[in-house]
């Protein structure tokens, strides 16, 4: 069910970092039922966890969102005030002008919401970042006559778009989104195919990003792109190029829906039931540096909502170095099997 | 001792069975394990076979389990009640095709 209020405006016990990263280490991880991650990984000589090669850099624009989506690990929000400032953002074109890293990521809450959003990527895009992805909630396209030339905007500056779609049908999607949100979506898509998303030759990508509606793993990614491809050009006559299947993590408005629906204990016995080794060599984190919208550097977007910053001597973008960043630990939890389950997930779907 | 025959949280024990026989037990997950992969038949379709048997043969942990498959697969719910449909008319058609018998016998007793 779609939420109307973030947990930090309903001043929830889960909206603190600390008493989320407590419930995870207690319980059946206390009692020794579930083995932490830490000693998971150890057992195939993971731990501790280093980094790779810089790959991506994953930019936090802001909590605010015009969604509450139920399963949010960001805890975003139209309640939720926390922007990233055009000083910080010059600070970080100053570190996308000289990263080895590929691939440019923005994400939010809904990324577009921050004022300077569109003189971000404008700058950002003449950075000669190989893949500069923009992470679309979509209906923020529809949700004001501001937002409607968006896609023309992204076409412009070569936008890779990576979209939220729980599911081609529309229960689901509603149920997780909220009411409507289905065909708001798939409008947008629409206008993003209108105008070259997806369409052979123009050479702009249009990615779906798929999550489940509840308490379960996903499933093999390229059969759900099959499923999600037949269905939406057969219903819409949408085009889309590739869709990343994500886990849901359990921390936030996630890991409050596990608690209240009684899941929490069969979710985790299921991530670390999946838990697989090989994925744990190519998670997220160990070539991403995900940036907060004040500036503070994490290993991935979770780290980041759980406030867990980067075990090094550089935590700020105001002293962002990456060679010496490059030389760190990256700090885990139980949260973490969330992204070594089955075939792994990442922002850019699985890893294994 | 559990006060009920079933308990939800048996199920993540299901493995343990070859704790007390390895040899067979680790011969009925490979079967298992085999059976449902993509072969003639689709993993997805028999996600949904597995779920009317369960049913039919009314195993509450295989209907938690074949509920959750199919939705890590994406079958909707309109799919997995077709599905038991199919378990549920198999089912009754097939004591009702008994009939047949006792149509058959009191026929046959009777001048």
């Amino acid at each position: 069910m779609a939420l109307l209020k973030s947990l930090a405006a309903r001043e929830d016990d889960l909206s603190s970092p600390a008493n989320q990263l407590k419930f995870l280490s207690n319980g059946i991880f206390k009692k020794g039922e579930l083995p932490l991650f830490k000693d998971k990984i150890a057992e195939n000589n993971h731990f501790p966890l280093k980094p790779k090669k810089l790959e991506i850099l994953q930019l936090n624009l802001g909590y605010m969102c015009n969604q509450v989506c139920s399963h949010c690990h960001v805890d975003a929000g139209p309640d939720r005030k926390e922007i990233m400032t055009m000083e910080t953002m010059e600070q970080c074109l100053e570190v996308i002008r000289n990263t080895g890293a590929h691939t440019l990521d923005l994400t939010g809450g809904a990324p577009e919401m921050n004022p300077n959003f569109r003189w971000f990527v404008e700058e950002a895009s003449k950075a000669g970042i190989k893949d500069f992805i923009v992470r679309s909630n979509l209906t923020i396209i529809l949700a004001n006559k501001k937002y409607h030339d968006l896609p023309e905007f992204f076409k412009k500056h070569k936008v890779h778009v990576a979209s939220s779609l729980p599911f081609y049908k529309r229960d689901k999607t509603d149920k997780q989104r909220g009411n409507g949100v289905f065909d708001k979506s798939i409008k947008a898509l629409q206008m993003l195919n209108a105008v070259g998303y997806a369409q052979e030759g123009t050479g702009l990508k249009l990615d779906l990003v798929y999550n489940p509606s509840g308490a379960f793993l996903p499933t093999d990614q390229q059969a759900l792109e099959q499923d999600f491809k037949v269905a939406l050009k057969e219903d819409f006559n949408i085009d889309f190029n590739r869709l990343f299947a994500i886990t849901n993590l359990p921390i936030s408005r996630f890991l409050e829906y596990l608690i209240a629906s009684e899941n929490y204990e069969d979710y985790m016995y299921a991530l670390v039931e999946a838990y697989n080794p090989t994925a744990v060599e190519n998670v997220m984190c160990t070539n991403t540096i995900s940036i907060s919208w004040d500036g503070w550097l994490y290993d991935c977007d979770f780290n980041q909502m759980l406030d867990l910053k980067v075990a090094s001597k550089v935590q700020h973008i105001s002293n962002y170095n990456e060679d010496l960043l490059n030389d760190r630990e990256i700090i885990i939890s139980q949260h973490c099997y969330g992204c070594t389950a089955g075939a792994g997930s990442s922002c850019q779907g699985t890893v294994a | 001792m559990s006060k009920t025959y079933y308990d939800p949280a048996d199920l993540r024990k299901f493995g343990n069975i070859t704790e007390w026989n390895e040899e067979l037990g680790t011969k009925f997950f490979d079967y298992y394990g085999k059976v449902f992969e993509e072969g003639a038949l689709s993993a997805r379709e028999k996600s949904l076979i597995a779920l009317a048997v369960s049913h039919v043969v009314q195993c509450p942990y295989c209907i938690d389990a074949y509920t959750k498959d199919g939705l890590q697969r994406g079958i909707d719910k309109s799919e997995m009640m077709e599905a038991v449909h199919v378990g549920a008319a198999i089912k009754s058609g097939a004591t009702l095709v008994h009939g047949v018998q006792m149509m058959n016998k009191y026929e046959k007793l009777s001048m």
